[in-house]
């Protein structure tokens, strides 16, 4: 493989505490090293910002859903240019429900490397597989849905732990999945009769738990099986007025509970998109920020991190396992509804949505995001996330970067408001002057979120040994002054090498690199309970049989990265 | 003991049944017997160990008789026409794996072909509606688990998907539905007496053509508003009777086919029976489905939609994906004279196309890729015959309700046989040699 040396770049790392310093960066064999030999090729990285490959810890960009966007969006691709094939890249279309290449594409050009699809049905594990190996480029996995599975509400609900631990340990095994998704819990289950739970202690109709047991319940068992990543939260009552007590409450769920892991994860539950759930006031009328209250103890407690879901003012297509929250969108909206309830499992539902500058709503979602992300003190706890495509397309990652670093840009984004006045009011954000510097971006949008993802020993860092994974961005920090200059640069990597590949070359694209698939082995205790209720469920209340459950490898998943774990005890 | 292979996929309907068993001679050669599947599954099966199988390319020669040639000179053969072409059809897909797909639309994609599946006979209006006004919907296991009450809408699985009422829909004991087809009310909605309407509840037998008429009845007696005596041929007490049978069930399923799909109204119909559904969820549980016909058509549109956007009807000779039904669907297409080349796997449109259409294709040059004789294959200027999916080569296929089950190869496909995948994978570098990339 070839050697590459990137000279004289401003080296971004907050691993390495490299905070813009001239540095070089050397490639060989797939990963970051010391120093290379005289042969290596060089890159020009004079007047460049450089940084570890970026890692996204929550985007919807493959699987069920995320097709039923595209394929009932046929609007969408007129959104934005529908770039024809050229060199190795085939044609690729959409906008906030892009095709698999355009985002393996898209990604790449923000320099990003590593991409987390943040749910995956169970029962359509194949199908997110399908499109994660059709994707080119990026690394992913993928988050299996637990929070409204019945295996997991029946053994929470007896308070068997060790059997809701071996169940999930043989859920990732055979979805080849990579972490705990909980979204709505207990919510999507009562949706199954039209119903939802709207507070951590609803119980859930028929199987009479609650939300906050199952919170708890999952976190405990990431815990037992020393998983890479956290428990991954989506909790109940997203995006309506008021809802950041749920959200308070759910949080304070992880009091107490430390990490255990050898992936170097300190935390013990991630909250995704908390700017859905930050939400004050009583209805539409009186809605407002509680960014503060929600930032505050975040700041507070060190065994959780979030990622934001920045609202991007879009046109764009939400989709959740939230099947009941969809269904209130689409009443409000009235805007097309597609809806999936998954036997024993989940559910989901997809709805357009246009998150108009001018409606104040809107605007005060926009502005509860920059609050949040303004208002963090460690930075490695608050991700770079629009909750693609919920709050917008994951290609304004740029776009959003400048709100952070530029008051100026925020200013202009307030001046284009219709209720520029009520948007001012009602959030804290103008009174805000803080401006995010290029270290926080970095912990944003690699640093903190590999660290968080139990994968800071192969991302996120530009540390000899990790991962090859280098981005080099048109982006001079030193002369910078136009906030426009992040969106460009940001959006259009100059160089990307994915371990240790030039993936872009001077702004092209020229090799789909070398895609892999990230996935959790863990080895639990033999546990006949475990398996006789799953052969018995088989049996009588799914329709597909247990053998023709299990994701192959050969097919679905090509090029796998295992992380085998042994959690017997 | 007997050589039985278990968990085997039936590939013939949208059912798209997993749990046949395959019993198979000792030296696992032959298929014997096949148990659990309805009739026209298990015929598949048998199907390909017919002993005057055709197991070899043939091409058309001028005087109508056929010669046989090689894979080879078959991949060459369906490559130049391809690559000759300006506006090549590459029409079915619905009767294969995902895999096959896949490479079929990298061959698309460099010759600049129309790729078009079957719904574009079938349940394209369906796939327009859902495109108008979402589907709420949900997976097979979850109506059975959940569902009390039952519509067939235009629909006649007795016949069209022999076993989704025993596995799915009516007679199953689901986890809230312990007693079977004593938990549900089934209603069907037809204009003729099908052998699905005699196990009814309730049969409204509409007349033919109006639809649209009486969905939109329902949605205005769900609201407890004012009918004319007679709607679509059937009197008003009867459509405030099913209304609120279906208004006071737990959890609604509506299936609906071709009835709807393709008769007058045609998207409108599916538009308003989505309606309908929506209409359902504020009073109670409501999802719909259709029920799609080839056992993988579902899947087309699946791949189609993550590669291209669209779900059938993709336009690629413009170097990028258009889709616009009407102007990029095979039949209009084909009546315009606007392709030049056709090419076909896994459909057979001799048979399901009108005979205009069907001309069109004769008189081109013509390529079918399919394992049968197909009346398609004897309109073709060559036939090259595949192994049987999920009999003789695995792949992914989707149900009907878009869930993803892998096919099983159950035996070896006759001597020196090659997959519709591999036979893809030849042709595609046969067009990059000829595109000279
Ligand atoms: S119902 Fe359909 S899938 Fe099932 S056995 Fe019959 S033909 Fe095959
Ligand atoms: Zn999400």
């Amino acid at each position: 493989m070839a050697e590459y040396l990137i000279k004289n770049g401003f080296v971004f790392d907050p691993v390495l505490g490299i905070n813009g310093d001239k540095k070089d960066i050397a490639i060989k064999d797939g990963k970051i090293v010391e120093s290379v030999g005289a042969s290596a090729k060089v890159i020009d990285a004079a007047g460049k910002t450089v940084m570890a490959g970026g890692v996204d810890i929550h985007a919807h960009v493959a699987g069920p859903k995320v097709n039923v966007g595209r394929n009932f969006r046929p609007e969408d691709k007129r959104q934005a240019t529908y770039e024809p094939g050229k060199g190795v890249k085939r044609m690729s279309g959409g906008f906030s429900v892009p095709t698999v290449f355009k985002t393996g594409y898209k990604y790449a050009d923000m320099g990003y490397t590593t991409v987390m699809e943040a749910a995956m049905p169970p029962f359509y594990a194949k199908h997110t597989h399908e499109e994660m190996r059709d994707t080119p480029i990026i690394d992913q996995g993928a988050y299996p849905v637990f929070g409204n599975n019945w295996f997991v509400l029946e053994y929470l609900k007896n308070g068997e732990a060790e059997n809701t631990a071996a169940y999930i340990a043989w859920l990732l095994r055979m979805t080849k999945g990579f972490a705990i998704k909980c979204v709505n819990p207990g919510g999507t289950e009562a949706w199954g009769w039209g119903l939802n739970c709207t507070s951590v202690h609803d119980p859930v109709p028929y199987f009479d738990i609650t939300p906050a047991e199952i919170v708890k319940g999952l976190i405990e068992a990431n815990e037992y099986l020393r998983l890479p990543h956290s428990m991954h939260v989506h909790s109940n009552n997203l995006g309506n007025p008021g809802n950041y007590e749920t959200t308070l409450d759910t949080l304070k769920l992880a009091e107490g509970i430390s990490a255990k892991n050898n992936f170097g994860r300190e935390q013990v539950l991630h909250h995704t998109h908390i700017q859905f759930h930050s939400y004050g006031g009583t209805t539409w009328g009186d809605f407002e920020s509680r960014a503060d209250k929600i930032a505050d103890y975040v700041n507070s407690q060190k065994n959780i991190t979030c990622d934001i879901g920045f609202v991007t003012l879009d046109e764009t297509t939400t989709m959740t396992a939230d099947g009941p929250f969809e269904h209130h969108l689409c009443e409000l909206n009235h805007l097309k509804w597609a809806n999936v309830d998954v036997e024993l499992e989940t559910g989901s539902g997809v709805v357009p949505y246009v998150y108009s500058p001018d409606v104040f709503v809107c605007g005060i979602q926009w502005a509860i995001g920059l609050e949040i992300a303004l208002l963090a003190k460690d930075h490695m706890r608050y991700h770079m996330t629009t909750d693609h495509p919920n709050a917008g397309p994951f290609t304004r990652y740029p776009r959003v970067m400048k709100w952070l670093m530029s008051a100026k840009a925020r200013d202009e984004m307030f001046a284009g408001m219709k209720n520029e006045d009520k948007v001012r009011d009602r959030t804290g954000l103008s009174t805000m002057d803080r401006e995010l510097s290029l270290y926080e971006i970095a912990m944003m949008t690699r640093a903190g979120t590999a660290k968080a993802l139990g994968l800071s020993h192969m991302y996120g860092s530009l540390t000899p040994g990790l991962c090859g994974d280098v981005a080099v961005y048109d982006y001079n920090p030193e002369t910078a002054s136009d906030p426009e200059a992040i969106e460009t640069a940001f959006g259009k990597a100059a160089f990307l090498f994915k371990q240790g590949e030039l993936i872009i070359n001077d702004g092209e694209i020229v090799s789909n690199g070398n895609k892999r698939t990230l996935w959790v082995n863990v080895k639990t205790n033999e546990n006949t309970q475990v398996e006789r209720d799953i052969a018995l469920k088989f049996n009588k209340f799914y329709t597909v049989s247990q053998k023709n459950y299990e994701v192959y490898a050969h097919h679905y998943v090509p090029n796998p990265l295992v992380f085998e774990i042994d959690a017997t005890v | 003991m007997a050589n039985i292979v278990s968990d085997v996929i039936c590939p013939f309907c949208g059912t798209l049944c997993d749990d046949l068993e395959v019993e198979l001679s000792d030296d696992g050669k032959k298929i014997l017997e096949v148990y659990h599947a309805c009739a026209i599954g298990a015929e598949k099966f048998l199907h390909s160990q017919a002993e005057d199988r055709i197991t070899r390319p043939r091409m058309m020669q001028e005087d109508g008789t056929t010669k046989e040639v090689s894979y080879e000179e078959a991949a060459k053969y369906t490559a130049k026409i391809l690559c000759e072409a300006k506006k090549p059809l590459m029409y079915g897909w619905s009767s294969t794996s995902c895999e096959a797909q896949s490479v079929g639309h990298s061959v698309a994609e460099a010759v600049g072909g129309i790729v078009d599946n079957t719904a574009t006979v079938c349940h394209g209006s369906s796939l327009i509606a859902v495109q108008d006004v979402g589907i709420p919907s949900c997976t097979l296991g979850e109506a059975m688990n959940r569902a009390d009450r039952v519509v067939f809408w235009g629909c006649n699985p007795a016949h069209a998907h022999p076993r989704h009422m025993s596995r799915y829909s009516v007679y199953p004991r689901g986890f809230f539905t312990g007693k079977g087809s004593k938990s549900r009310k089934v209603v069907v909605i037809d204009p003729r007496k099908t052998d699905t309407a005699s196990l009814a509840d309730v049969h409204l037998q509409l007349e033919q053509g109006r639809d649209y008429e009486l969905l939109s009845a329902l949605r205005v007696a769900f609201r407890g508003e004012k009918l004319p005596d007679v709607v679509a041929g059937i009197p008003k007490d009867q459509i405030y009777e099913a209304a609120d049978l279906l208004k006071s069930g737990r959890f609604v399923i509506i299936y609906f086919g071709m009835g709807v799909t393709q008769s007058l109204g045609k998207n409108h119909n599916i538009d308003i029976a989505i309606g309908v559904t929506r209409d359902l969820n504020d009073y109670t549980k409501a999802a719909i489905m259709p029920m799609r016909g080839h056992y993988n058509v579902t899947g087309s549109g699946e791949v189609l939609g993550w590669q291209y956007g669209f779900p059938f009807c993709v336009d690629l000779s413009r170097g990028i994906a258009r889709y616009n039904p009407g102007e990029t669907s095979s039949n209009d297409l084909l009546m315009r004279d606007e392709v030049d080349a056709v090419f076909v796997l896994g459909s057979d449109p001799g048979a399901h196309f009108p005979i205009s259409s069907v001309k069109k294709i004769s008189e081109l040059p013509s390529v079918a890729i399919d394992p049968h004789l197909t009346p398609t294959t004897a309109v073709c200027k060559l036939h090259v015959p595949v192994a049987f999916v999920g009999v003789e080569v695995g792949g992914c296929c989707y149900r009907m309700d878009n869930v993803p089950i892998e096919s099983r190869k159950v035996v070896d496909p006759p001597e020196g046989m090659l997959t519709d995948q591999e036979f893809l994978e030849m042709v595609l570098a046969e067009v990059r040699k000829c595109k000279g990339v």
